[in-house]
């Protein structure tokens, strides 16, 4: 829209400038994952600096400690228990927030006031970790996946952008429904949640990536190795000096630990990664929502 | 309502009347939530009771009922501890220190991009900034050895390329608090960027038409219109963040810190952690929580207060 207006020259060096700070930036960003990913293949034969690693060719990289780490048992179960967490988060965290933001969506609900501030505030006043704990070790979540995702399964922020989505929707859609006799079930299911399904993915994936990388819960609650999630495991791998358990994951030596420790979380990211252009398009869009609401 | 007779009385009286009937029409909507309400009650609202512990000598075996009341013995075993004002001045520089960091360098991205001529450039630059958002602490971490460990990463190559000796950056207590603070802007500044791109797209560009024809140059329109034009999302992003000051990142200095930098690195957060979890002084942690709960909820309200007098709408 600009670019109809003649450039000068002190306008061209302003985009060149622009342009080069842009690259910069790019570059912040493109040398630390390069050098991971680097990393992550390097054989063990390799002699060199980590520079020299970066710079390294292709087809001298070692896919060993990927081989490694696939081959490793404890490996496949933790990314299985992560899927669990994740699918089993979302839905119970959908199936939750839901509800709540449609009632709370809705003009003229008796005690709405009321509500809202019961729902504001645990959101302003957090009383912390201790008493969480209690709660969730006296409901006998101990050792079981619920523990990771439901103390958070309803967040009020997530729930908050939700209501104001559903305060969107034309007033008329629903009231109409209701004369023709829909039940309040009716409504949420034929009218609301299909006109949603934005939200609904959003809001979605903000939980999902919340479990997908939560290693919190999963520490305090989870003792049992075999339900242990992805973020314990590259945890305690990354938190190993090469001397310990985890060797056992490299038993024939054929990787360095450093490319082991690598490869272990760019394979967890890879899931994220998969799903980051979707995340990218409708996080962003729940973030301006989020921004826009008044 | 199980009353008829009361019902009945009720229904006679003008707006109360109202309310049941209004009451009755709604009823399956609360029906239609009552697990996520009962689900509320119990994950939000018990660990709110939970909370008196902090005035009590909790024993495990009495429970949160039967523990002996002590008054404020836990605050002011916190207040009195060596630990106290090291933890507070730990927890509130790296929440100044990431504010005065990232939020320059999200209002640099922003205007970057927004200037930016160049589609794939843009595009580029924009997937690849918001991309450490979504990766965890424990990713992160991963990320930080490949840079800056003694062994591997290749700050420290840099270092000994330019006849340096290779330094431990995660164990040394003068450049931890660095690592803390520049690491969250590398994971934050993309997404911090967001809000101020969106604002910036709702600058009237006719604005910009008319200082051109004025013969403003480029940096005269950066510095006139479009800085001023955010100054109100800034403001407001600044006061968000004083709401939240005592949250200075768990998961990235849990992530991160070991026990020779405890000194620099111990956040409020890690310290409840610690004494609650690890050394089971729960009553002790729970009043630390409550406290910064309830110092926290205080800075919420004021900075909500304050962004409503800006924005004319607030967060709630």
């Amino acid at each position: 829209m600009k670019s109809a207006i003649r450039l000068t020259n002190s306008d061209r060096l302003f985009h060149i400038i622009v342009n080069t700070c842009l690259l910069f930036i790019l570059a912040l960003f493109v040398i630390p994952i390069w050098s991971t990913i680097t990393l992550s293949f390097r054989p063990n034969s390799f002699i060199g600096s980590a520079l020299d690693g970066m710079l390294l060719a292709p087809w001298k990289w070692s896919t060993a400690a990927y081989k490694a780490l696939l081959g490793h048992r404890a490996f496949i179960t933790s990314t299985f228990n992560s899927f669990r967490i994740f699918i089993q988060g979302v839905a119970t965290s959908l199936f939750l927030t839901v509800p709540l933001a449609y009632l709370l969506s809705i003009k003229g609900l008796p005690g709405r006031k009321v509500l809202y501030g019961l729902v504001l505030v645990p959101y302003l006043f957090n009383v912390g970790l201790i008493p969480n704990y209690l709660l969730v070790s006296k409901l006998g979540l101990v050792d079981h996946l619920a523990a990771v995702y439901l103390p958070g399964a309803i967040s009020v922020y997530n729930t908050l952008i939700m209501k104001s989505f559903f305060e969107g929707i034309p007033e008329e859609l629903k009231e109409s429904a209701r004369i023709d006799g829909a039940s309040e079930l009716t409504v949420l299911w034929k009218i609301i949640l299909p006109l949603s399904k934005p939200i609904l993915l959003t809001i979605g994936l903000y939980y999902g990536v919340h479990f997908w990388n939560d290693f919190f819960n999963a520490m305090l609650y989870l003792n049992d190795s075999a339900l242990q999630p992805l973020p314990i495991l590259l945890r305690n791998i990354l938190l190993s000096s090469g001397m310990n358990e985890y060797v056992e994951v490299n038993a024939f030596g054929e990787a360095p630990i450093a490319a082991i420790k690598a490869a272990s979380v760019l394979l967890a990211a890879i899931p994220m990664l998969v799903a980051y252009p979707f995340i990218q398009k409708y996080f962003v869009k729940g973030t301006m929502l989020g921004s826009v609401k008044g | 309502m199980r009353n008829p007779a009361w019902a009945v009385s009720l229904s006679r009286t003008g707006s109360s009347s109202l309310f049941w009937k209004n009451l009755k029409r709604h009823r399956s909507v609360y029906l239609l939530a009552s697990i996520s309400l009962v689900y509320f009650f119990i994950f939000k609202y018990v660990p709110i009771w939970n909370a008196q512990i902090a005035f009590k000598d909790f024993m495990a075996l009495d429970g949160v009922l039967g523990s002996p009341w002590v008054g404020l013995q836990n605050f002011r075993d916190f207040v009195n501890s060596y630990y106290f004002w090291e933890l507070i001045r730990n927890t509130v520089m790296y929440s100044i220190g990431k504010m005065l960091f990232s939020i320059p360098a999200a209002i640099f991205l922003s205007v970057s991009l927004y200037e930016c001529r160049n589609y794939y450039l843009r595009k580029t630059v924009q997937t690849i900034a918001y991309l450490p958002h979504f990766l965890s602490w424990v990713i992160m971490y991963a990320i930080l050895l490949a840079i800056l460990s003694p062994s591997n990463g290749i700050l420290n190559d840099v270092i000994k390329l330019l006849g340096g000796e290779p330094i431990s950056f995660l164990t040394e207590t003068k450049a931890f608090p660095w690592i803390v603070i520049l690491s969250d802007t590398w994971k934050e500044m993309g997404w911090s960027a967001i809000i101020f791109l969106a604002a910036l797209m709702g600058i009237d560009p006719s604005l910009f038409e008319a200082a051109t024809v004025e013969g403003a140059s480029a940096w005269q329109r950066v510095r006139f219109i479009t800085l001023p034009s955010i100054r109100p999302v800034i403001v407001m992003v600044v006061l968000l963040r004083l709401g939240t000051i005592l949250d200075a990142g768990f998961n990235q200095i849990f992530m991160l810190y070991s026990l020779p930098v405890y000194s620099v690195a111990d956040i409020i957060d890690t310290w409840i952690y610690r004494q609650g979890l690890l050394e089971f002084r729960f009553g002790l942690a729970t009043a630390v929580g409550l406290f910064k709960g309830l110092f926290g909820l205080i800075l919420i309200v004021v900075s909500n207060k304050l962004i409503k007098r800006q924005t004319g709408s607030g967060l709630y």
